[in-house]
């Protein structure tokens, strides 16, 4: 007798049940992944004459006009340039009159000692000795532009400005623990964060030629 | 000879379509994981600027978007051609921030409220005006975290 052959059940019809589910889900479906430049805005003040004093010298300003054009400290500059020019700003290798100043660690944990804050007193002790005495500068860039400003050159200037912070990052990371600062730990981006704080001012927006 | 004659079929065998419902389902299985569903409808067209330096926005249930752009074409005749803010699903004023801010705020638990972010999703040909404006807005809300929604750009080298 011949062999009888167990029926098939018949799964023709899986197929188009499932590329209806598929067809629903790529018609559903948004891509994209959230991400963006994180920045934090100053608080809000009533009397707006009471903003902070800083040396000049401490202050890189940046301006962008209605025509997109950049200017750093006054001069017209290229923005492919901007991002060396303010890691210059706060490292200040050279000690120049004109640019940041910088603060010891050590004289900073003095200060907070005077003052008896004692998380701060905790994390420069812990800098102090795993990072060494380092300069820390006081130096802000302070970001300004005008209402006629395109927001994609605002961006790219953003850009630029967080970028050269993060070099800064990365390359004391790379000294002190051989990795990238994204690579770190919590505990180390935090002190590599003590050292190049992102002090990027959101200044009120100003008009101007 | 009539065992070779059976076995000579006219035209070829079908080809065996069994393994097409497996491949469609790895397919419908990569893009059910990978789906977020659209939450809001916009009225605005937004393309977003470029950058490198981007970050990843985690938690999204602690973020709350703002949208600015040109309102769509088929809705320029009634909101103008004028860059406009959308809030959830509505073109909005800048007044109505404050609120909007303040009841995304109240949806959260206290403990949370600091990790709250808002996401500014602008058009790139936007005028800086409109965004000052609203920053003035969240600063007097206190809603200071923000994050200025911008393409992954490859870092030039």
């Amino acid at each position: 007798m011949a062999k009888r052959d167990v029926p098939e059940i018949n799964a023709g019809s899986m197929a188009d049940i499932a590329f209806l589910l598929l067809i629903f889900f790529l018609v559903a479906t948004t891509m994209d992944v959230d991400s963006g430049i994180t920045r934090k805005l100053p608080p809000w003040v009533v009397d707006q004459a009471q903003d902070l004093r800083v040396k000049e010298r401490n202050v890189l300003i940046v301006l962008i006009n209605k025509d997109n054009q950049l200017a750093v400290e006054g001069n017209l500059t290229d923005p492919l340039n901007l991002k060396d020019i303010t890691k210059e700003f706060y490292v200040n290798p050279a000690d120049l009159e004109n640019l940041s100043e910088g603060e010891m660690a050590s004289h900073k944990l003095e200060k907070y000692i005077k003052a008896n804050e004692e998380d701060n007193i905790r994390k420069y002790n812990r800098l102090i000795k795993e990072i060494g005495d380092v300069k820390i500068s006081k130096g802000i860039v302070s970001l300004q532009n005008d209402r006629g400003t395109k927001y994609s050159k605002y961006i790219e200037i953003q850009n630029y400005l967080v970028a050269s912070i993060n070099e800064l990052r990365d390359e004391l990371a790379e000294k002190v623990y051989e990795n990238k600062f994204n690579d770190c730990t919590e505990d180390q981006q935090e002190l590599i964060q003590l050292v190049y704080p992102l002090s990027i001012s959101e200044a009120e927006p100003k008009s101007f030629k | 000879m009539s065992k070779f004659s059976k076995n000579k079929k006219k035209g070829a065998s079908a080809i065996s379509t069994a393994s097409l419902p497996d491949i469609v389902f790895m397919i419908l299985f990569f893009f059910m994981v990978t789906t977020t569903m659209k939450e809001t409808e916009l009225k605005i067209k937004i393309k977003l600027p470029q950058a490198t330096e981007v970050k990843k926005l985690e938690n999204k249930s602690m973020v709350s978007y703002i949208y600015i752009g040109k309102p769509i074409p088929a809705l320029q005749e009634l909101y103008g051609s004028e860059p406009k803010i959308q809030l959830n699903d509505q073109i909005s004023e800048l007044t109505d921030i404050y609120n909007y801010v303040m009841a995304e705020r109240g949806a959260v638990a206290e403990e949370l409220q600091p990790q709250m972010t808002t996401s500014l999703k602008v058009d790139e040909e936007t005028e800086m005006g409109i965004v000052t404006d609203l920053k003035q807005e969240l600063r007097k809300a206190q809603a200071l975290k923000i994050n200025y929604s911008s393409r992954k750009m490859v870092k030039k080298k």
